[in-house]
């Protein structure tokens, strides 16, 4: 009776709690916990100078600028796609915008290694464009600007999914009061909508920033692996680690390491400021899905 | 009397013009959305399927039926289910955990949750082979259960888990957060045991969205390529991913086998995501309607 009286307090009685969350936290610690320690430990193993010599080396400090700079092009480019992708889509009826979701959605079901592959069969020697590239000594395989594109497919969706559910629940209210009262078109995104979203925006920004700098796969596949010229970051890595240097291939995963943590911090501040943006995404998929039904 | 208006002579009053659309951008943003999805996602997308066409059925019929293909393929496909039903049954547990109880440090739990989201994968990948190497922390441990994971098929598993379990976590939460506390007393007032009310009454309003973080989780393990590449150990027909068997081929120039193999891939996801769609549609038309 004592236990049913518990349950029906709205309180599981203790015997199912403290297991329930003991399994929890023993899975939590040991499948990303621990992982996540490895990584500062190993990059500590050989003494603080050591961490200090394989940062400071200026081949990582090359992959550093890479990165960099490839974050720096791809997340404005899917920022202002983003945004003009929610504005069509939240502020608008029109037909086939479930499909055209389900479309922007499209680079998550495609493996990274084929967001790679989809450049060289355009941009390599023998893709459609390998010909005209090749006579007019642009190169876009092996070289930056591959990388820049299979960093943009790759992280094409994030700030629209974040955006697009933002937007539908602002309505579109404060827009037409503002135009309504003689502002411009570009006067009312910028002084009404901008701010309005800022906080989806940042959100939306973070996630894709943090998939930008980390890309390996699709950024491994179209980069040619030059040394100081096209390798990022994580292939930085990758290549100090074969090479058994696994000190210095954990001191450069130690400063991703720490971006992940900033990630995460910056996140958990967003959705304190906005608690709504915690399951934007999920729920607007929800959502969708329940129209079809 | 019908028209009194008219025959003075008067003007009708001009109808107050709204516009069908009274916010402007509608052509510009929807237009700018379709030109950069088609250019960066779709024209490039079909370049595969294309090229595809190039190789002819019989030579695209005898890449994808190498047995080195299929083992991989095999081996992408398994791991990946295996992986994404471990994270389903941890997954449910973490959520209902986080939703339903309160314990110290709650907060910094649910926020670690979203880990492999933020860390790159080939950090992720070189920290977990560190950990289950023979030698690492529990490598050396497991190895005494005469368990090894690093370098085996186990490993994929191990990193596909964990790159799979957000998914899971935060498609379950919201629906947990929103489920009733109220059915589960009453099923409780009744008579149910928490084990019966669990199963009665919590798991079929979960089960649309197990299937949501369980697709997502499947799909992102699928093509996963960074985390497993330094814990798999990579030996052909053994443990070799379909994603790496990708790579391999353009490494060696093969680009009509590496296009091959990505259509398979591709195909093979796109189907099963429809497959999960419907089996979702249905689940939703049985047990939905919250």
């Amino acid at each position: 009776m004592a236990a049913a009286e518990a349950r029906i307090a709205g309180r599981r009685p203790a015997s199912s709690r403290l297991p329930l969350i003991a399994v929890a936290l023993l899975f939590l610690g040991l499948f990303l916990v621990l992982p996540l320690l490895v990584v500062f430990v190993q990059a500590l193993a050989k003494g603080a100078s050591a961490y200090v010599a394989a940062i400071s080396d200026p081949v990582a400090w090359a992959a550093v600028k890479l990165t960099l700079t490839v974050a720096a092009i791809a997340v404005p480019c899917n920022l202002v796609f983003g945004v003009a992708a929610a504005w069509a889509i939240a502020k608008f009826e029109f037909r086939g915008k479930s499909t055209l979701i389900t479309l922007i959605d499209l680079p998550f079901a495609v493996s990274p290694v084929i967001a790679g592959l989809v450049f060289i069969l355009l941009f390599g020697s023998h893709g459609w464009f390998g010909g005209y590239l090749r006579v007019h000594h642009i190169r876009v395989v092996f070289a930056v600007p591959g990388i820049v594109l299979a960093t943009i497919f790759v992280t094409f969706p994030f700030i629209a999914r974040e955006l697009i559910p933002v937007m539908q629940a602002q309505g579109k209210d404060d827009e037409e009061t503002a135009l309504s009262l003689g502002a411009t078109g570009w006067q009312t995104f910028w002084r009404v909508t901008l701010p309005n979203i800022r906080w989806g925006l940042m959100y939306g920004v973070l996630l894709c920033n943090a998939r930008a700098m980390g890309e390996f796969g699709a950024v491994s596949v179209v980069s040619g692996h030059v040394r100081g010229l096209t390798n990022t970051m994580p292939l930085h890595i990758e290549i100090l680690y074969n090479e058994y240097n696994y000190t210095a291939a954990f001191a450069v995963a130690s400063l991703l390491a720490l971006l992940a943590l900033l990630t995460l911090a910056g996140k958990s501040f967003l959705e304190w400021r906005q608690p709504e943006l915690r399951h934007a995404a999920a729920q607007a998929r929800d959502r969708t899905r329940r129209e079809k039904t | 009397m019908a028209t009194p208006v008219a025959a003075v002579g008067l003007k009708r009053p001009t109808p107050l013009r709204l516009p069908q659309r009274v916010l402007p951008g509608f052509g510009l943003t929807l237009g700018y959305t379709m030109v950069y999805l088609s250019l960066l996602v779709l024209i490039p997308l079909s370049a595969v399927f294309i090229r595809s066409l190039g190789l002819g059925w019989g030579h695209f019929w005898d890449v994808v039926t190498a047995p080195r293909v299929i083992a991989s393929l095999r081996l992408s496909f398994g791991a990946s289910l295996i992986a994404a039903l471990i994270n389903v049954i941890f997954g449910l547990n973490v959520a209902w955990v986080l939703v339903r109880y309160t314990f110290p440090f709650k907060r910094l739990v649910d926020a670690i949750v979203d880990l492999p989201f933020a860390l790159p994968t080939a950090v992720a990948g070189i920290a977990l082979t560190a950990l289950y190497a023979p030698n690492g922390w529990l490598g050396i441990w497991l190895l005494s259960f005469g368990i090894k994971v690093a370098f085996t098929p186990l490993g994929i598993v191990v990193a596909l888990t964990f790159i799979g379990l957000p998914f899971v976590v935060r498609t379950l939460q919201p629906v947990l957060e929103d489920l009733d506390k109220e059915v589960e007393q009453a099923a409780a007032t009744l008579g149910a045991s928490a084990v019966q009310a669990f199963a009665r009454v919590v798991l079929p309003a979960l089960w649309p969205a197990l299937l949501t973080g369980f697709a997502l989780s499947f799909a992102r393990a699928v093509g996963e390529y960074g985390s497993v590449i330094f814990i798999a150990g990579n030996m052909p027909m053994k443990s070799e991913i379909a994603p790496l068997l990708i790579v391999t081929k353009l490494e060696q120039y093969d680009y009509a086998g590496a296009t091959a193999i990505a259509v398979v891939m591709l195909v093979l996801s796109f189907a099963l995501m429809l497959g999960i769609n419907a089996l979702q549609h249905w689940a939703l038309a049985r047990h939905g309607g919250r």
